[in-house]
């Protein structure tokens, strides 16, 4: 028992140390981080093996020491175990006490033997679980560092796995020694006894065992009948469903009409923005793996990928988000839109500004590069002009709100709309552009936009939405207020994190990056708020087709910004900066985030203004793809992109890296197929909740006939 | 609270902790920088044809894939002889009335950095082929091609420019193919783009995050081990000379089974390394750039680049030394002068 106690101490200490080396392994090969990454990942599962190693032996302990003391009781523990005898063994035990009458003591050692397996097996039964959890291994190697690791893990691992096997095998004839002695105390009590007492307590035993339900102990003799109405959609018909069924959103009290056209125009417009730009997208995707798939200007790759960013951002998402503000702002005001005339306007001047700036772009007329400021002033003004007439809008209607708060939406989704006006203008005001002042405002504008513009105003949108969703309250509003004021602090100061190791100055860079880290806060706090949200509503999950898109929008919510915090350190931009990583993560966050919460919003929000509802089979469909393309379009990315980085390191040639990243933008682009294609069922299911279902309902229709047939003989008379 | 109640105070707030913040972390230092710097005394403003060049650069977004920064960490050293500094960008002002200033550093860098691309590769010849169709000069390279920026005659006229295509990248018509304005304008841009050199007296730049080990292009810092030869080539003479070193047919010549690469006495291949080479001209090659030069590049690094170009693709000269290209490079540097 000593020797197995020190052994686990040996196991537990070996781990520890090396965890420790692992960690100081890390720190001064920065070339290597990803083959670090892998190390510790290793580690990682070598100490988990080697803790269940730990676990198992000390619970076979455990139970041989339960073993020897139980030895020392004698009949109390006999009894229990007539107690927990089946029905079958009470038959088999009341024939035996027949036959012993008859036949005195013949079959003693058969039922010894018989008690022996029995007892034995549901000891079996415990070994089995336990090894269950010995066997994991990594998938993550790459690179020399780790084949070595594993070659040299191997035989200590094997080595670990034998002695297991071993203790586990002497621990197994101890074991059925003791069993057996158990099970000849047994026999030897049931042979001995003379009175009928246990037979009688036996019988007494088989009758209750022998009992089964009447199937009518809650219903009674009444016929069922659901005198309140609380059974809805009731399917007699049942057959193996294809999918799961979800619940249907709920009828709730018509709205304006009007704004509800609105509010659809912009769903609408949105939709056909997100299929355009990920046309484009997907175009692109597949020229980086065919360059000469096309060779004229307007479809160049330089002038294409502007095109594809510019429409999904302000056609595709900002639409989107719009739309849905457009709905969660009056509703929190309690009254109704001040003006649904200026809520056009808007949607006119953003549609106008993407399809100006698309075209402009292909003909190669562009505002010299900065991302996403690629749309000359002229065009940009209509956005800006756009997005004032929807500020006071906003405003207004929330000024002349009838609850005494301002819900928390309206906070983030107003602050949004006024700080979008903002970056706007400083993007585009000539004043301070001159030499690497334009790179200074550049590397602000293109953050704020994403952080500011889509995150904020995305963020408000599932402040109403997730608790609407999952029928209550949010979790904290303080956390709420906290992740306000602190997104604001740190995200502000960020933006020249895209230009680490450049010539802007140092101190700035480094503003960034602790910014980068600050955004922790505001990270955390609103994912701990969603995920609290959802505590107690869990179940409802499976049974939405709304929850899961928050759910994922959720949760890379919280991977995809807090990449960003390591990509901004200037370690991780050694390696990372200027390849597709970057893409990857602007994938994750703008796909992942804020796409994902705006379809949730949109197939929260249809049915209420339409009444009809998308099959829920192509519901799935669509996010099933786009969560698989997805990930297929970005782990490929940065894995390949990682690789990328550290060639360029090792001062490969360039056009090797370009040649390794081959088989990553293969993968890019069957992702971003995937992707495309998930956008196709989210158009069709629009499509549904606009027109509705084409089947016919038959009671709808049996009481049409039934109003017709009456109307027809009211006007006969 | 009152104060949360209150959307007047609300908004102001929340707008005012935002521009307050954007003044100092982006229009502040905007403005500074842009104020304190100044073109360094020895920069060369871009001609009328490049700011031409570099316009047909803008337009067709070739900043979406190409930055012009070379950062102060090591692993940029491949890019230029220092690391850009903020002077460097000081002269780039707003474009016209319709558009912003554009200093393109750009953030991704899905092909080269062009920093310092005219130093690195001057040759007109090259870049015209290279627009026409990337892949004719690097086969792996995945740029688009920009045929519209050619034109396809029967004949070339006097003052045409004629670029070299090969028939497989003719997608079968017949003729010349002759360089339109804007590929001689996007050349002049590229060819003009050269780090300027800092004065004297001015604190020099230094790259961060040093290698240790291992050695590419900086001679210093490693054992007089024998340098990868087959990777200098790559990265200073294969995407003219081709990786199979058969060259181009009529843009550049090859280098297997050449009489310069294989003469016993190779000073005349020092001196076409250091000093480029237009004697065969007439033939329809284009002239060589002075690659050792411009790269800047150490004897060892020659000598390797020499010996990788002597001992492949079925050439079989001796090998040289560095010391022997050393004393040639001082010989032919004293001849060029």
């Amino acid at each position: 028992m000593n020797t197995l106690k020190s052994l686990i101490v040996v196991l537990l200490l070996s781990a520890g140390t090396s965890f420790s080396i692992s960690a100081q392994e890390v720190k001064p090969v920065v070339t290597h981080v990803s083959t670090a990454n892998g190390v510790v990942w290793l580690l990682t599962v070598m100490v988990l093996i080697l803790f269940f190693a730990a676990l198992y032996v000390y619970r076979k302990v455990k139970q041989i020491k339960r073993f020897s003391d139980k030895s020392d009781q004698k009949t109390a523990q006999l009894k229990d175990y007539l107690n927990s005898m089946d029905a079958r063994q009470i038959e088999a035990y009341l024939k035996f006490k027949k036959n012993k009458s008859e036949n005195h003591g013949r079959q003693g050692i058969s039922v010894l033997i018989w008690l022996a397996v029995t007892l034995g097996l549901s000891f079996f039964s415990n070994i089995v679980h336990a090894q269950g959890q010995g066997a994991q291994r990594s998938f993550w190697a790459e690179g020399g560092v780790i084949i070595t690791l594993v070659l040299i893990a191997i035989p200590i691992l094997a080595g670990v796995f034998i002695m297991i096997m071993k203790i586990g095998s002497l621990f197994k004839v101890y074991q059925n020694k003791q069993i057996l002695e158990e099970a000849e105390r047994l026999a030897a009590y049931l042979r001995e006894s003379e009175t009928g007492e246990i037979e009688e307590l036996l019988l007494k035993r088989k009758k209750a065992l022998d009992f089964t339900l009447s199937h009518q102990e809650l219903s009674g003799d009444r016929l069922p009948e659901d005198s309140k109405g609380l059974l809805q959609q009731v399917n007699t018909n049942s057959v193996l469903p294809l999918v799961a069924a979800k619940k249907r959103a709920i009828k709730r009290p018509p709205i304006d009409p009007a704004l509800s056209k609105l509010i659809l125009w912009f769903i609408g417009t949105a939709a056909f923005w997100l299929i355009f730009g990920t046309t484009v997208g997907e175009y692109l995707g597949i020229k980086f793996v065919a360059p000469d798939a096309d060779q004229f200007s307007w479809l160049s790759f330089g002038r294409l990928r502007p095109v594809h960013t510019n429409a999904v951002f302000w056609g595709w998402a900002s639409l989107g988000m719009l739309g849905l503000g457009y709905y969660v702002v009056p509703r929190v005001s309690n009254v109704p839109l001040k003006s649904i005339k200026l809520g056009w306007y808007t949607l006119y001047l953003i549609n106008i500004t993407v399809v100006l700036g698309t075209i402009c772009l292909m003909a190669g007329i562009n505002n010299s590069g900065g991302e996403y400021r690629e749309y000359i002033w002229p065009v940009m003004l209509l956005f800006g002009i756009g997005l004032l007439l929807t500020l006071i809008n906003f405003i207004q209607t929330i000024a002349s709100r009838t609850t005494k708060e301002i819900y928390i939406s309206n906070w983030y989704i107003v602050a949004a709309v006024i700080f979008a006006i903002v970056i706007a203008i400083v993007a585009y005001v000539p004043v301070w552009q001159d030499g690497l002042g334009e790179t200074i405002i550049q590397g602000y504008y293109m953050h704020q936009g994403v952080g500011m513009w889509f995150m904020l105003f995305t963020l408000g949108i599932v402040y109403y939405f997730l608790p609407q969703q999952l029928n209550k309250p949010i979790y904290s509003y303080s956390l709420g207020i906290l992740a306000f004021w602190t997104q604001i602090l740190f995200y502000t100061v960020i933006g020249t994190h895209h230009f680490v190791f450049s010539s802007i100055p140092w101190w700035l860079q480094t503003t960034a990056i602790v910014g980068s880290v600050g955004m922790v806060i505001p990270v955390a706090a609103g994912t701990t708020n969603f995920i609290l949200t959802f505590k107690g509503g869990w179940y409802k999950l499976p049974s939405s087709y709304t929850l899961p898109f928050f759910l994922i929008g959720i949760i890379f919510y919280f991977t995809g910004s807090l990449q960003g915090t390591a990509e901004a350190f200037r370690s991780t931009n050694l390696i990372w900066h200027f390849t597709d990583f970057t893409v990857a993560h602007s994938h994750i966050t703008m796909y992942g985030i804020i796409c994902f919460f705006l379809w949730a919003g949109i197939y929260a929000v249809v049915p209420r203004l339409t009444g009809k509802e998308a099959p829920q089979i192509t519901i799935g469909a669509h996010f099933w793809l786009a969560l698989i393309g997805l990930l297929f379009y970005t782990i490929p990315l940065m894995y390949g992109s990682t690789l990328k980085g550290m060639m360029w390191m090792q001062g490969k040639p360039f056009i090797d890296s370009v040649v390794f990243m081959a088989p990553y933008w293969l993968w890019r682009a069957i992702g971003g197929s995937l992707m495309w294609l998930s956008h196709l069922f989210f158009v069709y299911n629009l499509y549904k909740m606009f027109t509705g279902s084409t089947t016919v309902d038959i009671r709808e229709a049996a009481i049409e006939k039934l109003n017709q047939s009456y109307t027809s003989t009211e006007s006969s008379l | 609270m009152e104060f949360f109640n209150n959307h007047t105070k609300l908004f102001t707030t929340a707008f005012l902790l935002f521009v307050g913040l954007t003044i100092f972390v982006c229009i502040i230092p905007a403005l500074n920088n842009q104020t304190n710097n100044a073109p360094l005394p020895f920069a060369q403003p871009l001609s009328e044809e490049a700011i031409k060049g570099k316009a047909v650069f803008i337009s067709n977004g070739c900043v979406a894939c190409h930055t012009q920064q070379v950062r102060n960490v090591d692993m940029d050293k491949v890019w230029g002889e220092r690391p850009s500094i903020a002077a460097d960008y000081a002269d780039n002002h707003r474009t016209d009335f319709w558009r912003n200033t554009a200093t393109l550093m750009g953030t991704e860098r899905t092909g080269p950095d062009l920093t310092n691309i005219g130093s690195r590769q001057p040759s007109k010849e090259w870049h015209l082929s290279h627009l026409f169709n990337p892949r004719i000069v690097v086969k792996e390279s995945i740029m688009p091609a920009y045929p519209w920026m050619f034109e396809i005659k029967e004949k070339k006229e006097k003052g045409d420019v004629s670029v070299s295509v090969p028939e497989e990248y003719m997608n079968g018509e017949k003729g010349t193919v002759v360089a339109k304005a804007e590929a001689l304008q996007l050349v002049a841009y590229i060819q003009a783009l050269k780090q300027t050199k800092l004065p004297g007296d001015a604190p020099q730049p230094v790259f961060l995050y040093k290698k240790t080990g291992e050695l590419t292009t900086d001679g210093k810092s490693a054992a007089p081990k024998e340098l990868n030869g087959a990777m200098l080539y790559t990265n200073n003479c294969q995407s003219c000379h081709q990786q199979n070193g058969e060259g181009l047919k009529g843009a550049f010549p090859p280098l297997k089974g050449s009489k310069v690469v294989l003469d016993e006495n190779p000073e005349l291949l020092v001196d076409i390394i250091m000093n480029g080479y237009s004697g065969r001209e007439k033939e329809g090659f284009g002239a060589m750039p002075a690659v050792g030069t411009n790269n800047r590049l150490k004897a060892e690094e020659i000598a390797a680049i020499m010996n990788h170009e002597r001992t492949s693709w079925g050439n079989n000269a001796k090998k040289v030394t560095a010391d022997q290209v050393q004393k040639l490079m001082d010989k032919v540097k004293v001849t060029a002068k």
